[in-house]
């Protein structure tokens, strides 16, 4: 029996025979200028006189962003990586006039030195299984692509062959949970709303992504927005809803526009509107944009913000499911939930239950960034290791440095170290292991990290997000990032550490919503995994990662100096002084970093970062 | 507290909402465009955070006058127009400089180096982040992650992204900008 991958694959066979180029136009391709590329495609191919014969479209992320700008070629499927303008003026003329593959653009394996033609042949792609993403970067997000693959079958079906509670029976017994961070069950979500009491319910889907370091919501919204919006559909038939929001956050002006050409083509094709397909049931989306704030991804906030007032999160329960938007019962799931949707109606829950584990079916896509040579969308079945993921998928890491951490869960999780490689990134393993799946935010960290001022900086992001109205939450993320910052900077004590960990478990336990409970996690979570680092701050006032620039500086160690006055005398800036028979000491305020005293002082007395001269300098390289 | 609108710098709108001297006679044609612009949401619950982002579209920033405007026109409290314009990291209570460099402050982008991308930012276009100064070519400023954290760091300036970028890039950088 085939898997559903293989099922979807065959479903894939390409009906295209004609040449066609795909330009990848995520962000990340676009910020590597994947514009000039299409420039020059179209100006190579306005000269030689194809223009309008050869379609140029720009499709949503193909994943694998360290190599981009790319583009694919179709019929054959050739994919080119890292073009400039000029690479893509030779494909025009060699593959797609001269009709031969331009070799030496080719992507070649770092490794075996194999020169890889197709996506499918990259071990990036090879191990992954692309289920949700199955249609980003291989079509174009436009609704006739869309309806190529089976599109918007799954509605059809759910609508003609299936009442709304066999709906939901159906997502129960499929196992999915929330990908939005919660990972709560769905099928049973979506029960609860159905079973409350209102004249009017709501469908909203959560795409305000916060988490720094993740972009698969935004990936699957400007890759294959049809799929949300079909997922949303059949949310809004079995919970008995007649209107749905979108809720996507302001900073992705892409996806935005995709998702509202989506919603208009729809429209037209009467996937929206009244009485779709004839089945008297009515359904309409509308878009509204956040306006920068992090706990708006949480549901209440969420719910705040659409009645257009501050994001103010609210105590639960009431559950959104019972009193949400409008104080209606509302569903709210996030992006890539609602694109599993479509796959479990059309293929089966037991299709879906194949994947994964028993507790946790299905696939998760990661954003994989960070210090890791490939970088992009990973989709792998829950349960996969780490180490598959960093490795065989991601191609290690890059510059011969050391795995030092993976991150998940961004601000609200916490950072798996190098025992947890074999663990399996499920929801209740990475529970157990002290961190999150989250939303799917992974940052690989290598030796070059400093686990001490990571937590500080999601600190000071959570402090800078918190919205104020709990107290814990206000005044704790503050204390704590104080007293991060004052360690940071090489004036911490050993009882700050445990001052940290009262405050952190204190907010843990009292604040009002899921921000503030879970912004100690990841100085929770360092601390536990990397006491020795934050040590090494205190005690010897030494970064060991050399990232915390106020312990980067000289200074002087009374106990070796001799007083012999070389160094004040050489000083360029005149920041040493002293005495014969002190300490010298430096004025770190006028101190311009050159670093001659430790060059040139006889007794080694000074040093930077813990280090004398040889072993700063090698940090430095 | 309501911020007063800075004496001396007039709201205006030029491409990409940067503010731009304007006359008197101008001034007021833009009020023209907010209140035809807030037509639509009268009456209806739930729009305040959307009529703000069109003030700010069209003022470049919002000015105490045009938070005043809004609240008037859709009979909604100034205490909770400010509460909303100030809540919210998008909206933006001064004026903007004429090109505007961000730089992403994102995990992926802040383990690959963006402390120190804007360090050297700040110190080859002379601002300081955070602030936005009306006078200078470009005013650099920090953003939250822009979703292209596989290119990090990112520096966002526009709608445009320039990925992978660092310190050594920079000057090539500001050099084609200056070029515009
Ligand atoms: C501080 C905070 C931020 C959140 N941000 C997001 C987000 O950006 N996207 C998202 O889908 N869910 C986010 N959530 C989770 C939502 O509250 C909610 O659980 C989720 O949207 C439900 O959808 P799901 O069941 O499909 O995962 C956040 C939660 C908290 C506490
Ligand atoms: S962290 Fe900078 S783009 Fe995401």
């Amino acid at each position: 029996m085939s898997t559903l991958l293989e099922e979807l694959m065959q479903e894939r066979v390409r009906p295209e025979t004609e040449h066609r180029i795909l330009i990848c136009g995520g962000i990340p391709c676009r910020s590597l200028g994947c514009r000039k590329v299409q420039e020059a495609l179209d100006e190579e191919l306005q000269q030689k006189g194809l223009a309008g014969q050869i379609p140029v479209d720009v499709i949503g992320c193909i994943g694998d962003c360290s190599q981009g700008p790319s583009i694919i070629v179709y019929p054959e499927g050739i994919v080119y990586q890292k073009l400039g303008p000029d690479d893509a003026r030779t494909i025009v003329r060699e593959h797609i006039i001269g009709g031969r593959v331009v070799e030496e653009l080719l992507h070649r394996d770092p490794h075996s030195e194999e020169i890889i033609r197709k996506r499918e042949e990259m071990p990036f792609y090879r191990e992954q299984t692309r289920l949700v993403l199955r249609n980003c970067g291989v079509i174009s997000p436009h609704i006739d692509d869309y309806l190529k693959y089976r599109g918007y079958a799954a509605l059809a079906r759910a609508l003609a062959e299936m009442t709304p509670e066999e709906v939901i029976d159906e997502i129960k017994k499929s196992g999915l949970r929330g990908r939005g961070g919660g990972g709560f069950p769905t099928g049973r979500k979506w029960e609860l709303v159905h079973q409350a009491h209102g004249d009017e319910k709501y469908v909203i889907c959560n795409a305000d992504e916060g988490d720094p370091g993740a972009f698969m919501d935004r990936s699957i919204l400007e890759g294959d927005p049809h799929s949300v919006l079909e997922g949303m559909i059949i949310a809004g038939y079995a919970v008995g809803a007649s209107r749905g929001y979108i809720y996507v956050r302001a900073e992705y002006p892409v996806a935005l526009r995709r998702c509202r050409e989506a919603i208009a083509q729809a429209r037209e094709k009467k996937f929206l509107g009244g009485n779709i397909l004839e089945k008297g049931f009515s359904f309409d989306i509308e878009i509204r944009t956040g306006a920068g704030a992090f706990v708006c991804g949480e549901e209440t906030a969420l719910i705040s913000s659409l009645h257009g007032t501050r994001g103010d999160p609210e105590p639960k329960p009431p559950f959104p499911a019972q009193k949400g938007l409008w104080g209606k019962p509302t569903l709210i799931n996030n992006v890539e939930t609602l694109a599993n949707i479509p796959l479990i109606i059309l293929h089966g829950s037991h299709r879906f239950t194949e994947l994964g584990t028993e507790r946790s079916p299905g696939t998760k896509v990661f954003a994989l960034a960070g210090k890791v040579r490939h970088t992009g969308l990973v989709e792998v079945p829950l349960g996969t290791t780490l180490r598959r993921i960093i490795f065989d998928i991601g191609g290690g890491i890059p510059g011969n440095k050391k795995f030092k951490a993976a991150q998940t869960g961004g601000p609200s999780g916490g950072c798996l170290g190098e025992e947890a490689l074999d663990i399996p990134m499920d929801y209740d393993s990475l529970q157990e292991a002290g961190s999150m799946v989250g939303s799917g935010g992974l940052i690989i960290l290598d030796e070059d990290t400093c686990m001490v001022d990571l937590a500080r900086f999601y600190l000071d992001f959570s402090q800078d997000e918190s919205c104020g109205k709990c107290t814990p939450c206000r005044v704790g993320s503050k204390r704590l990032l104080e007293i991060l910052q004052k360690i940071t900077e090489g004036k911490g004590e050993e009882r700050d550490l445990e001052t940290l960990e009262q405050l952190a478990l204190l907010m843990k336990n009292s604040s009002l919503c899921g921000l503030g409970r879970a912004a100690p996690n990841p100085l929770l979570n360092t601390l536990r995994l990397f006491r020795e680092e934050y040590l090494a701050h205190i005690r010897e006032r030494r970064c060991p990662a050399g990232v915390c620039r106020s312990l980067m500086r000289p200074r002087i160690n009374p106990e070796i100096c001799k007083a012999c006055g070389i160094c004040s005398r050489i000083c360029p800036s005149q920041a040493i002084t002293g005495a014969r028979g002190t300490p010298y000491k430096i004025d770190l305020e006028k101190c311009s970093d050159c670093l001659r005293c430790l060059e040139e002082c006889p007794f080694d007395a000074i040093t930077r970062g813990g280090r004398r001269l040889a072993e700063a300098e090698a940090m430095d390289r | 507290m309501l911020p007063q609108d800075q004496p001396g710098i007039m709201p205006g709108a030029g491409k990409k909402g940067n503010p731009v001297p304007t006359t008197g006679v101008q001034e007021k044609k833009l009020y023209e465009r907010l209140t035809q612009a807030l037509e639509k949401y009268k009456g209806k619950p739930g729009v305040l955070i959307a009529a703000l982002q069109e003030a700010q579209e069209i003022f470049g920033y919002l000015p105490r006058k045009a938070m005043i405007h809004v609240a008037n026109e859709l009979t909604i409290p100034l205490a909770e127009v400010y509460s909303v314009a100030s809540f919210y990291s998008l909206f933006s209570t001064v004026p903007a400089g004429k090109t505007r460099l961000e730089v992403c402050m994102g995990t992926a982008c802040y383990v690959k180096g963006a402390e120190k991308l804007l360090q050297e930012l700040q110190k080859q276009c002379g601002g300081s982040p955070g602030k936005f100064t009306s006078e200078g070519r470009f005013s650099v400023a920090t953003t939250r992650c822009v979703g292209a954290c596989s290119a990090a760091p990112v520096i966002k300036i526009g709608e445009e992204l320039h990925g992978e970028m660092s310190p050594e890039k920079l000057p090539a950088l500001l050099e084609e900008l200056t070029k515009i």
